[in-house]
């Protein structure tokens, strides 16, 4: 491993805000090395446990997640915020404004707050994602708090193997349920009615517990449905402490462990070797070699890829 | 399609507004603009502190720290600022680069204090994006 992976591992290890940052700048960025040092960084795992918190855009997500965090801070907890926002598929760019409204954490001691920006495909949000939270993890975090749109499937891939997650609704989009279609349904242990001093709060949640009746789920999990204000604090401590609960409970779960190693792994390899394989195609120029014979007639797409998995894939 | 250019992450600039400004129109644009120009954009919002900036800017990891003061106070600001990041970063530097109402004559000043860069009004959106972009060229 070259020497200044070294250095931030070492200064993750002595407690370095910065070398935790620039570890998740380079993890992220697939700098030459970060498998290496995330070898070492998953050793170093311990307790860490991961809250996911997803819901449709202006719900009040970060607010809420503002407000979380301050709650557990002063619970004694040490605190990992991921904050996660789109980028552009056009331009690459992205205008990350979660700490817009994590204002008053930013500076608290034991809080740490990274926005993300969802980036290319190829790259795997959740991947990156889930690294973020190993070298928090690594560094000492007892939970992490991943905040991201409940759109697409990256998104719901990203939270899918939290230990807690939270869906944010909030009365006056629809019929309350337009913001949880399918896939986002299934994954809650919670639902947050948040903006709840607004009209129609009763009702977005009568709205979820017909639903939650209604799903072919197993029945004997009841899964909570909870009202907050996070502009002004109403219903966090009874969110907190309905958190905590959940989170003693479910403490150990072998079935848990397994599916979330398993999930993990499985992302890992499809990203990484579908990443290998496009780099090793365009360094040696068989992509537009590839191409070519498309373009003339002599092969189809088909039957190069079917060789390519042949030839590298198996065996 | 496919070339070394597209693989390069983005460079990522923390946006803050530091004191006591009314308003954040000229700091939109300029995300907006950056964001269009690929380019990671982590704006922090109105009426932040010295510290509050400097934290964010060490979280996030940014590569560039850009200010928008409307105030008039960007001398004082960029003083505090600056001699409180470098104690925290020591040898691995942030640059800082400074936009807002800046009077001409105090460009000179605000370099010696060791900004990097300063957009005064007026300044156009293909300069900004020039110097902004030509950071990627120094990132590792």
């Amino acid at each position: 491993m070259p020497n200044d992976w070294e250095e931030q591992l070492d200064g993750l290890k002595q407690g370095s805000v910065r070398s935790m940052a620039r570890l998740i700048t380079w993890v992220e960025n697939r700098r030459t090395g970060w498998m290496d040092a995330m070898k070492t960084i998953y050793r170093n795992n311990g307790q860490t446990r991961v809250i996911g918190i997803t819901g449709s855009p202006g719900a009040g997500k970060s607010t809420l997640t503002g407000k979380l965090t301050s709650t557990l801070v002063e619970k004694g907890y040490s605190v990992g915020v991921i904050a996660v926002d789109p980028s552009s598929p056009f331009t690459g760019g992205a205008l990350l404004g979660d700490r817009l409204r994590m204002k008053t954490i930013s500076t608290m001691e034991g809080v740490f707050v990274r926005s993300m920006a969802t980036r290319g495909a190829l790259g795997g949000l959740s991947l990156a994602a889930r690294d973020a939270v190993k070298i928090m993890d690594a560094f000492g975090k007892d939970i992490v708090i991943i905040e991201t749109v409940g759109v697409g499937q990256d998104e719901v891939e990203v939270v899918k193997t939290a230990d807690l997650v939270i869906v944010v609704c909030v009365p006056g989009q629809g019929d309350g349920i337009q913001a949880i279609k399918a896939g986002i349904m299934e994954i809650a242990d919670f639902f947050v009615v948040n903006k709840a001093d607004r009209e129609g709060a009763d009702q977005v949640v009568m709205d979820i517990q017909t639903m939650l009746s209604l799903s072919s789920q197993d029945n004997d999990i009841k899964v909570p449905v909870l009202k907050t204000v996070s502009t002004t604090g109403q219903g966090i401590p009874e969110l907190v402490e309905t958190m905590s609960d959940f989170l003693t409970n479910t403490e150990k779960t072998p079935k848990k462990t397994e599916n979330r190693i398993r999930e993990e792994l499985l992302v890992l390899l499809e990203k990484e070797t579908a990443r290998a394989l496009r780099k090793n195609w365009v360094d040696k120029g068989l992509l537009d070699k590839a191409v070519e014979n498309i373009i003339s007639g002599e092969r189809d797409p088909y039957s190069i890829v079917q060789e390519v998995i042949k030839t590298s894939l198996i065996n | 399609m496919e070339n070394k250019e597209q693989k390069k992450a983005p460079l990522r600039v923390l946006l803050g507004k530091p004191g006591l400004d009314g308003h954040d129109k000229g700091a939109k644009i300029i995300a907006s603009l950056l964001r269009d120009a690929g380019i990671e954009v982590i704006y922090t919002g109105l009426r932040q502190s010295i510290e509050q900036i400097i934290a964010a800017a060490i979280q996030e990891d940014v590569d560039i720290i850009a200010l928008s003061i409307l105030s008039g106070v960007h001398l004082e600001l960029s003083r505090k600022l600056l001699y409180e990041l470098n104690s925290v970063t020591k040898a691995d530097l942030i640059p800082v680069i400074i936009g807002g109402v800046i009077p001409k004559q105090d460009i000179k000043s605000l370099k010696q204090i060791g900004v990097a860069e300063v957009f005064p009004v007026g300044s156009s959106f293909d300069d900004i994006i020039k110097i902004f972009k030509s950071y990627e060229q120094k990132k590792v």
